[in-house]
């Protein structure tokens, strides 16, 4: 799960092109919308993309993005228990 | 007539890595891409706009140009009515091609909602207004070559008619790592006149 939490924190800054954000400025319980990483809707879109493409999970239902993108530690749970790849 | 008669306040040109603001040479740089070229402006000019890495090429081109003519001239206390005309050649081609190569494998298709966003060129006039709160007129078009008659025309007509106080116009060219920027703010007031020909040669230099 550690190994997980810091790939996904490398990869969303660099899909979403977080130019002034390292990996060690990340906690994992940091809200990655609003006041923490201040992503945005498309953001948003693009973290849904890279689920499917990175590890196989579609998802559905738009609404439950709301909780899986609460922070790296929710994204990394939900992977961990529903990748397919 | 004198009360008709317009100004070139300000210009920008933003070509082979180099950025000239009134003629002369404020920004150079050795990079070969466009994206370490405009990564650098950005941070030789200490602009604090982190969206403007999410940008597409033309978005940060008209962007940074927009960006030096403009930071002397907002008034952040009050409503900015300056309207923006922008023209160039390729549209959003570049972003376009990209976009398209990341649906056109049916095995390998993600289309990126973050590229998907800029396949419009008027997207770049969009950027601007955001970062200077504009909600002012605003028209992006395209032609062969720059035009200059046609400018000289529209920025006219928005400051006769009081569509606009001032008019940020001129073109924005940018595909496959060819790239030109020629911004200039016009105004009822100034000391350069505005004219087909001083935009043309301004252009040209």
């Amino acid at each position: 799960m550690e190994a997980l939490k810091q790939e996904l924190k490398a990869k969303i800054i660099e899909v979403l092109n977080l130019e002034d954000i390292n990996v060690a400025d990340v906690k994992d319980d940091d809200a990655l919308f609003g006041d923490g990483l201040g992503l945005d809707s498309i953001d948003a879109l693009e973290l849904i993309v890279m689920l499917d493409k990175d590890y196989g999970i579609k998802l559905v239902d738009p609404k439950e993005g709301k909780n899986i993108f609460q922070s790296i530690e929710t994204m990394a749970a939900y992977i961990t228990a529903n990748r397919t790849k | 007539m004198l009360e008709n008669k317009t100004y070139i306040e300000t210009f920008c040109t933003i070509q082979n890595n180099e950025i000239t603001l009134n003629g002369e040479t404020i920004f150079k740089s050795d990079s070969d891409l466009f994206a370490d070229f405009s990564k650098k402006a950005y941070q030789n000019f200490d602009i604090n706009y982190p969206k403007f890495f999410k940008m597409d090429n033309l978005s940060k081109l008209a962007f940074l140009a927009a960006e030096l003519l403009l930071k002397n001239e907002i008034d952040e206390s009050k409503e900015n009515d300056i309207a923006l005309v922008f023209a160039n050649k390729s549209s959003s081609l570049d972003t376009d091609v990209k976009y398209q190569n990341s649906i056109s494998d049916k095995e390998n298709y993600f289309p990126s909602p973050a590229v998907f966003v800029y396949t419009l060129p008027n997207i770049c006039i969009g950027e601007i207004s955001i970062k200077h709160q504009l909600k002012s007129e605003n028209s992006f078009f395209i032609f062969d070559a720059f035009n200059s008659e046609f400018m000289t025309n529209y920025a006219e007509v928005l400051l006769h008619t009081k569509k606009a106080e001032k008019v940020l116009c001129g073109w924005v060219e940018y595909y496959n790592e060819e790239y030109k920027a020629f911004l200039y703010l016009v105004a009822n007031e100034g000391k350069t006149e505005h004219n087909k020909q001083i935009i043309e040669n301004l252009y040209n230099k």
